[in-house]
């Protein structure tokens, strides 16, 4: 007999998005359990580094913004791939977002009235902070932002959020399982009733069932095996047990995000924050690259936009050879040692720890690095997932979608905060609204299924390939022919080599049968699913014959909002070999397809107009009865006031 | 660059293994040989021994990159981060056993999470906030010296390395430890936070406090994150005698 429990909401994720939800089902009265793979404060969320987007306007180089500015950046950002009326929501509600955690303990880096000194585009520049402000919250800059927007605590903001909202999780008693990892959903192919979960102490499975379950585990960057800044526990189970639900789409997998400053090779995170106070790139020659291929926003550009400029001075034969591949440098000695070893401490260490440098005498070996998953399961503006009631969503694990093609730097910690508290809002009314639908046997029937898999990987032999080799296999598959830039003939490769070691999958061999959690096995079990997220995301890439954002192809140079100006979709119906991709438009359009400000200007213009573009939206939104956007938007102010 | 050590080096590893899954469990140390690499940390080396030597072998990772505290363990009997240290930084032969003081789960992975769960719980270690959270009204402000001294506390990892290292911890069950102190402090200086010093007093000003240091302070010694934990622990000792004085 299995154990079963119960809860009101399940938060399958003890990261920002996760918890953040959790505090508002909690504050509502809900009985709330959140499922975390390590101890809380041991998420993901703790390695964000440089800021948290939000437009308080603090600052001389801040001095007004709005949130009006930060919504036309987070679109431009995006390559006019996010849904417009998300991102204005998401904007004017970071403000709310930041100062919560102001509340809740961050110790956020403040104004300093008087004269300051800063790094603007390679000069030293000295400005008086209005003493008015003192005291108030700092902004830094950051790429892709007409204004100074994010907020930061040193370099070490999303540890500094993490631990605050934590102590909230703790303050209010909120349950908290670590250690533990959900492994499928119970559903009947309509509505969602909770998860079977495993024990990473025990390997002994047990099921959840809950009024309403939100999936926040964050990104999969793990399928690019260690070409990624992302930690170990970034293997994509949350996107993916959606996906194994056969009805929930994945939007935008192929919109992958490319860091440019990782360590090499490591490919430990090195913050945009650098940059932001105004670090320089120099290729081998210890030229500043950027200032002629971006004269405008120079170091300062979208992520996308700096990282291919990257790969084009190293392909070119601009990078520093090495036995682990070309590298380039970033420059941060001038800023000086203190503020080096205040502002950007954690970088500081990271430079002692792992390459024996010190960043204030010498150059930082960095390339551009898988980072940041923009596609995740689908949800519509509150956070409910597409076609499986009861579901939701929040953080990097879903496609909410503020940030189409590019995520902006910063706007990932914020959007945690914002739409934590949104989707556990409408978490909360969904459970309020519904009873238990407690079917004990369908909650036993899913357990027994998950155990089953695992006791047949136990019970597998033969000289079958290690689940370690595939892994490998999956991570230079992805870097090589889904990276930066990419090619219709790659991409094809990779999809092939990917069913490949899908089927490799399906006849490895542990070579463990160690009782308990067995850290093989658990492995095991994941592998299949990260290969069913890399495929889909190798067949988005190739069925997108555009370059929009981080989503470069060589083939199809130009973006294309006469063919692509939608969302890709994409579902695994049960029992087929392949995913099954269709498409929806991108959202209403209030801000008109454009050129972004950085980057190439050159593109495909639609040819429909604006009023019929945003009719075909409306139209789908209703025939599919979910959730008008501006009504939603309305709502979710007066609830803010 | 000073890291990458020449490759070439044969270096064992001897490994506490103890699986309380297994129908008999029975502690030992186990042998493994591995060549060293160019920038090998115990991450890399732990995960080449697992996927090509035993991949039985437990232990916890996830950012490494030294800021999630996970992979906290005894590496030739000193608490470290496993992911930062350099096996160019050690001899040829390389010890590693669980942290002490926290239940064990398997091999090198121990529950740390419960642990500061448990003492973050038992002092309460979050802000009490004087009023509601006002979302229509600008943040209160602060000095950004007082919000840099709060941050250079709030820096701590839980990774459990000061508790392992701490004489008290190992015999007290109840003393707070190195960490669990300096969250107090941490709260105590945050002046969002309403409690003051004679509510504080029962919760650090005691045996299970700050008074259960022996005076050791490896902890300062060994914190991979250079929290100045003398200056907490001096810090405390004064609020004590202050608050105490005031009391009478």
């Amino acid at each position: 007999m299995h154990a079963i429990e119960n809860t009101d909401v399940l938060v399958i994720g003890g990261g920002l998005a996760g918890e953040r939800c959790a505090i508002e089902a909690a504050a509502a009265g809900h009985a709330v359990l959140i499922l975390s793979l390590v101890p809380p404060r041991r998420s993901h969320s703790c390695a964000a580094q440089g800021g948290m987007q939000a437009a308080l306007g603090n600052c001389v180089k801040a001095d007004g913004d709005n949130p009006t500015t930060h919504y036309i950046d987070t679109v431009r950002g995006s390559d006019w791939g996010a849904d417009q009326r998300v991102a204005r929501l998401f904007a004017e509600q970071a403000p709310r977002a930041v100062r919560e955690l102001a509340h809740m303990g961050v110790p956020w880096t403040r104004v300093r009235g008087g004269r300051n000194s800063y790094f603007i585009r390679g000069e030293r520049v000295s400005i008086e902070e209005s003493v008015d402000k003192q005291g108030l919250i700092m902004h830094r800059d950051f790429g892709g932002t007409a204004k100074w927007r994010a907020c930061y605590a040193a370099a070490g903001t999303g540890h500094a959020a993490l631990y605050a909202i934590d102590s909230e999780v703790l303050r209010l008693g909120i349950t908290v399982r670590d250690r533990v990892e959900a492994m499928q959903l119970i559903h009947d192919g309509k509505r969602c009733i909770g998860a079977v979960v495993r024990c990473l102490r025990t390997g002994r499975f047990f099921s959840v069932l809950a009024k309403a379950t939100v999936i926040a585990t964050g990104g999969h960057g793990r399928i690019f095996g260690q070409y990624t800044t992302n930690a170990t526990i970034n293997e994509g189970m949350g996107a993916a047990i959606a996906l194994n639900t056969g009805v929930v789409p994945l939007g935008n997998m192929e919109a992958v995000q490319f860091h440019p400053t990782a360590l090499a090779p490591s490919g430990i995170l090195i913050t945009e924050g650098c940059r932001g106070d105004g670090g320089y790139l120099l290729n081998r020659e210890l030229q500043r690259f950027m200032v002629d291929a971006e004269p405008q926003k120079q170091e300062l550009a979208s992520r996308d936009v700096v990282s291919r400029h990257m790969a084009v001075q190293m392909r070119d034969g601009h990078g520093v050879e090495t036995p682990f591949g070309p590298h380039l440098w970033l420059d941060l000695r001038h800023l000086g040692s203190a503020h080096l070893r205040t502002k950007l401490r954690e970088v500081y260490e990271i430079c002692r720890d792992f390459v024996g440098i010190d960043p204030a005498n010498e150059l930082i070996p960095v390339r551009p690095t898988q980072h940041y998953s923009m596609g995740g399961i689908r949800v519509g503006a509150d956070g409910q997932a597409y076609n499986l009631r009861g579901l939701f969503a929040a953080g990097e694990a879903a496609c909410w979608d503020m940030h189409g093609f590019n995520r902006l730097g910063g706007n990932s910690l914020a959007e945690t905060i914002v739409a934590g508290r949104i989707v556990g809002m409408r978490a909360s009314e969904f459970a309020s609204g519904h009873r238990h639908e407690a079917d004990l046997d369908v909650g036993t029937d899913a357990c027994q299924q998950a155990e089953q898999r695992a006791r047949e990987w136990l019970q597998r032999s033969g000289s079958g390939p290690s689940v370690y080799d595939i892994r490998n296999a999956m991570a230079e598959t992805m870097i090589n022919h889904v990276g930066i830039f990419r090619h219709g003939d790659e991409l094809a490769k990779a999809v092939d080599e990917l069913r490949q070691q899908l089927h490799d999958c399906s006849v490895a061999v542990l070579r463990s049968k160690a009782p308990g959690m067995n850290p093989e096995l658990t492995f095991a079990l994941r592998l299949e699913n990260m290969l069913r997220l890399a495929l889909v995301t190798a067949m988005g890439a190739l069925a997108r014959t555009e370059s929009r954002g981080a989503h470069s192809r060589t083939d199809y140079p130009l973006r294309d909002d006469e063919r692509w100006l939608n969302r890709t979709l994409a579902r695994w119906p049960t029992g087929n070999s392949m995913p099954e991709l269709s498409y929806e438009p991108v959202g209403i359009l209030d801000l008109p397809p454009g050129h972004r400000g950085y980057g190439d200007d050159a593109r495909i213009p639609m040819q429909q107009t604006i009023d019929e573009y945003n009719g075909s939206v409306d139209a789908l939104q209703i025939a599919a009865g979910r959730l008008d956007a501006t009504n939603f938007n309305d709502s979710v102010s007066r609830s803010a006031t | 660059m000073s890291r990458a050590s020449p490759a070439g080096r044969r270096l064992t590893f001897e490994i506490f293994r103890f699986n309380p899954q297994a129908e008999q469990p029975q502690p030992h140390m186990q042998r493994f040989e591995i060549e060293e690499t160019p920038y090998m940390s115990l991450f890399i080396a732990l995960n080449t021994i697992r996927e090509t030597m035993d991949p039985s072998l437990q232990f916890d990772f996830a950012c490494r990159s030294a800021i999630c505290g996970s992979c906290g363990m005894m590496v030739n009997g000193k608490p470290s981060l496993g992911c930062r240290t350099l096996t160019a930084d050690l001899p040829d032969l390389i010890r590693l056993q669980p942290l002490p003081v926290f239940k064990l789960i398997g091999d090198l992975s121990v529950d740390t999470g419960v642990w500061f769960r448990e003492m973050a719980a038992s002092s309460e270690a979050w802000i009490h906030a004087k009023q509601a959270f006002n979302p229509n009204a600008a943040e209160e402000r602060m000095d950004d010296e007082l919000a840099a001294t709060l941050y250079e506390s709030d820096r701590c990892i839980e990774c459990g390395c000061c508790v392992a290292a701490c004489g008290a911890a190992r015999f007290a069950k109840d003393f707070k430890g190195p960490a669990g102190l300096n969250r107090i402090a941490r709260f105590m200086m945050d002046p969002r936070d309403e409690r003051d010093d004679s509510d504080w007093f029962d919760v650090f000003a005691t045996e299970d406090g700050v008074f259960g240091c022996l005076g050791l302070m490896a902890c300062h010694d060994i914190c991979p994150k250079e929290l100045p934990l003398l200056e907490v622990y001096a810090y405390l000792r004064r609020k004590a005698l202050t608050t105490a004085r005031k009391r009478d």
